[in-house]
């Protein structure tokens, strides 16, 4: 039941995009096709739970043991930009057309604050590994959830007139906020 | 004269928030009130004056296929610094902005400048630049919570401004709030810089 509340708070009430504003920049970037979106989506919720059972077990195997938490900044982001490298090479040499759909968007997830935010929150909310691992699948999907959901609307906003000064990014952040007035319908839920 | 143009293009001509759409995060994030976005602010801009410093002075001697690294770890530490001295003579503030301060790691802004600026530039430009654009992150994060304290809760920087009959908007304090102050900012500048252009 916890493990669900978990699932469900970081998939749709603390949001990642729409409430906490982590990985602002994909959401923003590759939101304008759908397919790519999709692929954007998964690529972060692999690497985010991949990157979140590390880091668990980094800090509290390596960090806590030896009184090394000041390391904790340098360590994760360490551990999530040579793990985005393993996964990819991994991926590139066992499933190529995986590699295909999601290659391009591995390098970019180095720099989403999103995988190096789920790490800090797991710290910072005290979580053991199963929790930590349930809440940064929930908070992956739910950043799919929203990239998907902003790609749908960002294709119909294609024949729509807008103003000139205000398309891309100004157009898609009012739409974000009008997204993120929605979501709050599910603060109700847990 | 050259250093003094490094210096003012990030006010507003290459505006790292609202004309190049860098450090989205922490814009949206922190606004919710003057005093925050001035944490942040302080924070951002010490992190960025200290790496691009030791980005430029070492920039000869790290080999070009671990310089993204190289960078990353160089951030890191100076927000490792950042982060503990907050918590350490500012404790309110640190709760307040939360994971945000170590998330300065990832802000576009200051591995962008590292990577399209410090690493190629003498020390004394860079620090112009850094400043530059620590001021226009400054600007950006000022406007945003300004608009977004004022109109949510009738205060600036805790100071009342709007009178009793003033009904706070709730919604700019919330997460909905942030990105349309965000997204009319940057429709603002873009009509702006346009209509200068033109």
């Amino acid at each position: 039941m916890e493990l669900l509340v978990i699932f469900i708070s970081a998939l749709l009430i603390n949001n990642f995009v729409l409430h906490y504003f982590l990985g602002i920049c994909p959401f923003i970037g590759v939101s304008n096709r759908l397919d790519s979106a999709i692929s954007m989506g998964l690529a972060v919720t692999f690497v985010m739970s991949i990157a979140a059972s590390a880091s668990w077990l980094i800090y509290y195997l390596l960090l806590v043991p030896y009184h090394l938490e000041f390391l904790e900044i340098v360590s994760f982001i360490l551990v999530i930009a040579s793990l985005v490298q393993v996964v990819e090479m991994f991926i590139k040499k066992t499933s190529p057309p995986l590699y295909q759909a999601l290659g391009i968007y591995l390098p970019l997830i180095t720099t989403n604050c999103a995988i190096l935010g789920v790490a800090l929150l797991m710290v910072l909310k005290k979580y053991n590994f199963i929790e930590s691992l349930v809440f940064s699948v929930g908070a992956g999907l739910g950043f799919a959830l929203a990239i998907v959901i902003m790609a749908g609307i960002r294709e119909e906003l294609e024949f729509a007139d807008v103003p000139e000064t205000l398309k891309g990014a100004g157009i898609t952040l009012i739409v974000a906020g009008i997204l993120a007035l929605a979501f709050m319908g599910f603060s109700g839920l847990v | 004269m050259n250093l003094w143009k490094e210096f003012i293009k990030g006010w507003w001509k290459e505006n790292p928030v609202f004309v190049m759409v860098l450090g989205t995060c922490p814009t949206l994030a922190v606004t919710n009130s003057v005093r925050n976005a001035i944490g942040m602010i302080a924070a951002v801009a010490f992190v960025l004056l200290g790496s691009s410093i030791i980005v430029s002075l070492i920039r000869k001697m790290v080999p070009n296929q671990v310089r993204i690294a190289t960078f990353i770890v160089v951030i890191a530490t100076f927000v490792t610094m950042a982060d503990r001295y907050l918590a350490a003579y500012y404790p309110d503030l640190s709760r307040a902005l939360g994971p945000y301060v170590p998330l300065i790691v990832v802000n576009c802004i200051i591995l962008g400048r590292q990577e399209a600026f410090a690493s190629k530039h003498g020390v004394l430009e860079s620090i112009m630049d850094a400043l530059g654009m620590s001021i226009g992150f400054g600007i950006a994060l000022i406007l945003m919570s300004t608009v977004r304290e004022i109109l949510g809760s009738g205060t600036w920087l805790g100071m009342k401004v709007l009178g009793h009959w003033f009904i706070p908007w709730q919604v700019m304090i919330l997460p909905a709030g942030a990105f349309f102050v965000f997204g009319f900012l940057v429709w603002g500048f873009n009509a702006v810089n346009k209509a200068f252009k033109g």
